[in-house]
């Protein structure tokens, strides 16, 4: 199997301070900002997003967990359906800046999911994006990011495997070639 | 595993224990979802149910029907009262007709044991089992063990007693089955004539007792006791079973435990339990019914994802 390593946990922190940066340029103090991130790693990013902000800007900024399982468009269409996880959100979004951050953006369309499942909790002022991996020309929908940790080129027959020291053990994160069917 | 292994729920006989720990992790899910501001998520926008009721019902239709909405699924209801089976119409031909209108799913009440098993073998839609006569009722059963699982942490180990007309309680039959299935140590209780000859053969302990059921166990589910379905008299008086097998505060107080009050409803207050301990902080009552909307939407969900392809 062919890979290319994309980010080891070295780069991946270095990315991560510099997403959080840019954050900070745009939301300032977070004071009308809040962070949702997507399950199943993007929580895990978010997690890091917001100590990174707690030792920069030396507050806590909310942080919440979003499962968008029920408001996807495969549903009934793909072989096994996928399994729920934990959704907490426990303040509002109400007028707030809401900053999604996911691992890989590739089609667009576990994006669409989440601004559906997360209009269900109110109506935010400003939605952003902030992908740590952006697969670009490989869009399905019209939807971009506004933070975006690295961009590549990649071919349908590919696969960005993302591993997570909170739950693999360790950083890395690899452009695979998918297993022929 | 993500997904049911079967097509259907006819009862909760034939299920196995990993595909109710899945109904239970999805009901969970959706239990958050039900408590939100918007009670709704799209999962089920191409699906349409058909609530067919040749029995009546009110909370077990109510509650799937709201399950179905908040999986924004289109539903159409028919009950036997006001439709062509007064005419002659028979089963099969009353469900081909609804399926040819394109139905995805259909949730069947039914007075005859094993009726919706017959519809299994002669239709492809993805068949619920709401009640089949005084066989199985197998979503009564998955969230009666849900609030057990929500009260108490797990249903394993536990001691349930089943108290009430065991004979024509389908709620009694899946209950049995599921809670074994979990890992629940079962009694029933209630009149001998009320008991079943082989009960005992389902691995439960029978008790004709009212004190002796409620010192041992730590949970006690309590049967309505169904006027509707006792053609001859299986005890002389409403009275006299009150008297021996009501559930009141004195009994309770007796006990030198508190045990977990449930009951499937509707309550004859008075007869199987008094109002003072169906109202008590120990009952779970409304529990089960909140319960009941999320565990119909986990089943309703998990087949409509094992049905196409």
């Amino acid at each position: 199997m062919q890979q290319r390593l994309l980010l080891d946990s070295e780069l991946l922190q270095i990315t991560i301070q510099r997403l959080c940066r840019q954050l900070i340029e745009t939301h300032e103090d977070f004071s009308n900002a809040v962070i949702i991130g997507l399950q199943p790693r993007g929580i895990f990013l978010a997690d890091r997003i917001r100590s990174v902000l707690k030792s920069l800007l030396k507050m806590d900024v909310k942080v919440g967990y979003l499962d968008t399982t029920f408001h996807r468009d495969d549903f009934r269409r793909r072989e096994e359906p996928k399994k729920a996880k934990e959704t907490k959100i426990d303040f509002q979004i109400e007028g707030k800046d809401v900053i999604l951050v996911d691992d890989v953006l590739y089609t667009g369309r576990s994006v669409r999911a989440a601004l559906d499942a997360m209009i269900t909790f109110g109506r935010p002022n400003k939605v952003e994006l902030l992908a740590l991996i952006d697969r670009s020309y490989s869009r399905e929908l019209p939807v971009e990011a506004n933070y975006i940790g690295r961009k590549v080129n990649t071919l349908h027959s590919e696969k960005v495997l993302v591993a997570l020291r909170e739950q693999d053990g360790e950083d890395n994160i690899w452009l695979v070639n998918k297993e022929p069917k | 595993m993500s997904q049911l292994k079967t097509k259907h729920l006819l009862g909760i006989k034939g299920i196995t224990e990993g595909e109710i720990q899945l109904i239970f992790e999805t009901a969970d899910n959706f239990k958050n979802i039900i408590n939100r501001p918007i009670k709704k998520v799209p999962s089920l926008r191409d699906v349409t149910i058909a609530n067919v009721f040749f029995e009546n019902s009110t909370r077990t239709r109510l509650s799937f029907e709201l399950a179905e909405k908040r999986l924004s699924a289109d539903v159409i209801n028919f009950s036997s009262t006001s439709s062509s089976v007064k005419k002659g119409e028979t089963l099969l031909d009353t469900v081909n007709n609804i399926l040819a209108m394109k139905v995805d799913m259909v949730v069947m009440r039914h007075s005859s044991p094993g009726a919706p098993h017959f519809l299994a073998r002669h239709i492809d839609s993805n068949i619920i089992n709401a009640g089949d006569g005084t066989h199985e009722h197998p979503t009564q059963a998955l969230l009666d063990t849900y609030s057990i699982r929500e009260k108490h942490g797990d249903v394993a180990g536990k001691k349930v007693v089943i108290i009430g007309d065991i004979l024509h309680s389908r709620v009694a039959l899946s209950n049995i089955f599921a809670l074994k299935i979990l890992g629940a140590e079962v009694m029933v209780c209630g009149p001998a004539t009320l008991m079943p000859k082989f009960v005992s053969s389902l691995g439960v302990k029978v008790e004709l007792d009212l004190l002796e059921a409620l010192k041992w166990c730590d949970i006690a589910n309590i049967l309505r006791i169904q006027l509707e379905r006792q053609k001859m008299s299986y005890f002389p008086s409403i009275r006299e079973y009150a008297i021996y097998y009501g559930v009141n505060t004195e009994v309770l107080k007796s006990l030198d435990k508190q045990i977990t009050i449930m009951h499937p409803g509707p309550i004859n207050r008075g007869v199987e339990i008094t109002s003072d301990v169906a109202d008590s902080d120990h009952a779970i009552i409304l529990d089960q019914v909140e319960n009941g909307v999320a565990v119909r939407m986990a089943v309703l969900y998990l087949l409509a994802g094992a049905g196409v392809n």
